[in-house]
């Protein structure tokens, strides 16, 4: 056995291919980014080195809007965190109480999760729509005219026009692993308190919830580091518009690179990301404390 | 047992007893009440675009907004299908989501194998950098792929998305293997050695079949994540003929903006596998997709 185990041609054949798909479209690119970062190069003329003068130009230069891209997708880190989650968890407590029809309404909340981001994102594009969707054509029938705008075309309110739908979309998400949590938590330690005398409330308060930490944290760590990289519904809905207002980093990335030929510039961008979802998803591990593990 | 009853009966009766009984239906309604409006609010955009994808502008834009069609237009769908293209960009999300689940499914389970029961130096290490993958956002390596594969003469192509779209899902594939291949015991591969396995067979004809409900959880996963796939999807692929359809939708609305019917029919199209598939196995699926955050 111990001569088949440390058959190393073996190993060799069954590794391989991971670790030469692995190492060439993540690895070596992630390196290549890095390096991309300190060149001023447009892709097609020679690349120049210029030290970390894209980096400086990404959080002084209000003209190119890094911070403002960045300031963006922070606020749908504390939206998604301070809204979605608890939200999330709001329908979680409530469904593992024991309602009719569990299993309908876990299957219906996590839904959205499984479709398509540029389906969702042309469904409420239609929903925005400033003449015909639905928002604006209920306000007209509710005598509310004068709140009806072109949701997406406008300044003040395309950011959160934007937001909705992406905090939307996945609190089913956070919703099931949250129940799964609950649902693995002895029966026994529930009905223990009742016997006690504590209503559903205090249960979910003192009982569940501080048990259910990890998960949650998981959910935090999720939840943040999924809105520093969120693209695809802002990408439909917006492309990063009107005039910048709803611009994050991963749209501004590619639209730098793609559609400016700013190769360097959008690099850096790219290893911004990087970082923040490597400092965010240890900052929150540290902040919840290490006291479960 | 019926003096049981009547003690029951008679408890019931009791004041105390009836306003915990009315408490507690107060409080089911508001669970129900929330429940079932959130319930709606998932259901409603999925309702509409149904319905709007069998409408007339007409109905759409005035006489029958939320309703049911008055009179079902299935010409949206012919229109999306053959002027919209949509069949073929169906066509090619089948084929390249189909060969990545192929070749996720062999290379994870391969890699698994050598990382979990073969003994090599330096496995723990390459396990790690594996592992690191789950953590890294996979834009930020958009560019140099893009130009690796400009390099290598494969933009627009089925392999531009192929290569990128497994290699990808391998550190996810790779965990939920690893977290299923430690609870098949290691006296299985001896008592296969002892009986003339080689290495190999062990792997083809032990730990593969048995690997079966994990590699389902990792085929769930790679299609979902493949077949709605954006970003890659619409900078590697400039040429019509292999976009995909999440590119492709964003290709009909674009040329349909005043057109409604059509586009809801190609949403529908778009969409219509997954629901399919998530009708037959629900509760797979929800483990499937929440299976990366388990361990995270």
């Amino acid at each position: 056995m111990k001569s088949v185990r440390q058959n190393k041609l073996a190993a060799i054949l069954f590794i391989l291919p991971a670790s030469l798909l692995f190492f060439t479209i993540i690895i070596m690119p992630i390196f290549m980014s890095g390096y991309y970062s300190f060149l001023g190069w447009d892709g097609i003329n020679q690349p120049t080195f210029i030290g970390i003068g894209n980096y400086i130009e990404l959080f002084t230069s209000q003209v190119a809007g890094f911070p403002k891209s960045l300031l963006n997708a922070l606020i749908l880190a504390f939206l998604s965190v301070f809204i979605q989650l608890p939200l999330s968890l709001g329908l979680a407590l409530l469904l593992s109480r024991g309602v009719k029809g569990e299993k309908f309404f876990v299957a219906v909340f996590f839904m959205p999760v499984l479709i398509s981001t540029v389906v969702i994102g042309q469904l409420w594009l239609k929903i925005y729509n400033p003449e015909y969707g639905i928002v604006n054509v209920a306000l007209n029938s509710l005598g509310l005219e004068k709140y009806t705008r072109t949701w997406l075309g406008e300044q003040d309110t395309a950011l959160i026009a934007v937001f909705i739908p992406i905090i939307w979309q996945y609190v089913g998400y956070h919703m099931l692993l949250m129940y799964a949590g609950i649902k693995s938590i002895p029966t026994e330690i529930r009905e223990a308190a009742k016997v006690e005398g504590a209503t559903e409330g205090q249960i979910d308060r003192y009982i569940i919830i501080p048990m259910l930490k990890p998960i949650i944290r998981v959910c935090v760590i999720f939840a943040v580091t999924g809105s520093l990289k969120a693209f695809d519904l802002i990408y439909v809905l917006t492309r990063g518009g009107p005039a910048k207002a709803t611009e994050v980093p991963s749209t501004l990335m590619v639209s730098m690179i793609f559609d400016r030929n700013r190769y360097g510039f959008g690099s850096a961008i790219a290893i911004m990301i990087i970082a923040l979802c490597f400092f965010f998803a240890l900052a929150i591990k540290r902040a919840f404390g290490t006291e479960e593990d | 047992m019926d003096k049981e009853i009547k003690a029951v009966a008679n408890e019931f009766h009791t004041p105390t007893k009836a306003i915990v009984r009315k408490k507690i239906k107060f409080s089911s309604i508001l669970t129900y009440t929330v429940l079932g409006i959130w319930a709606a609010v998932n259901i409603f955009p999925l309702y509409w675009m149904f319905t709007f994808s069998l409408k007339s502008n007409k109905e759409i834009f005035g006489d029958n907004i939320i309703g049911l069609p008055k009179e079902w237009l299935f010409s949206n769908y012919k229109n999306a299908l053959t002027k919209g293209n949509m069949a073929l960009y169906m066509l090619n999300s089948a084929i390249v989501t189909g060969i990545t689940i192929i070749l996720t499914l062999i290379i994870a389970s391969m890699a698994t194998y050598a990382l979990t029961r073969l003994v090599w130096k330096g496995r723990k290490t390459v396990n790690n950098i594996i592992m690191l993958g789950l953590t890294i956002p996979i834009h930020a390596a958009i560019l140099p792929v893009y130009l690796i594969l400009d390099k290598l003469k494969m933009l627009n192509s089925y392999q531009a998305l192929i290569i990128p779209y497994t290699a990808f899902g391998l550190a996810m594939s790779i965990m939920i293997c690893n977290g299923f291949i430690v609870n098949i015991p290691k006296e299985l591969d001896e008592a296969a050695c002892i009986d003339g396995c080689s290495v190999y067979g062990i792997f083809f004809r032990i730990i593969l079949p048995l690997m079966k409900p994990a590699l389902s959880t990792v085929a769930i996963f790679t299609f979902l994540s493949c077949w709605n796939e954006l970003m890659f999807a619409n900078i590697l692929i400039d040429d019509a003929k292999y976009r995909t359809i999440s590119v492709g939708i964003q290709t009909l609305s674009g040329t349909h903006t005043t057109e409604w019917g059509p586009i809801g029919a190609a949403l529908v199209i778009a969409t219509f596998p997954t629901l399919i598939l998530y009708s037959f196995m629900s509760t797979k699926i929800q483990k499937s997709l929440t299976a990366g955050a388990v361990k995270g």
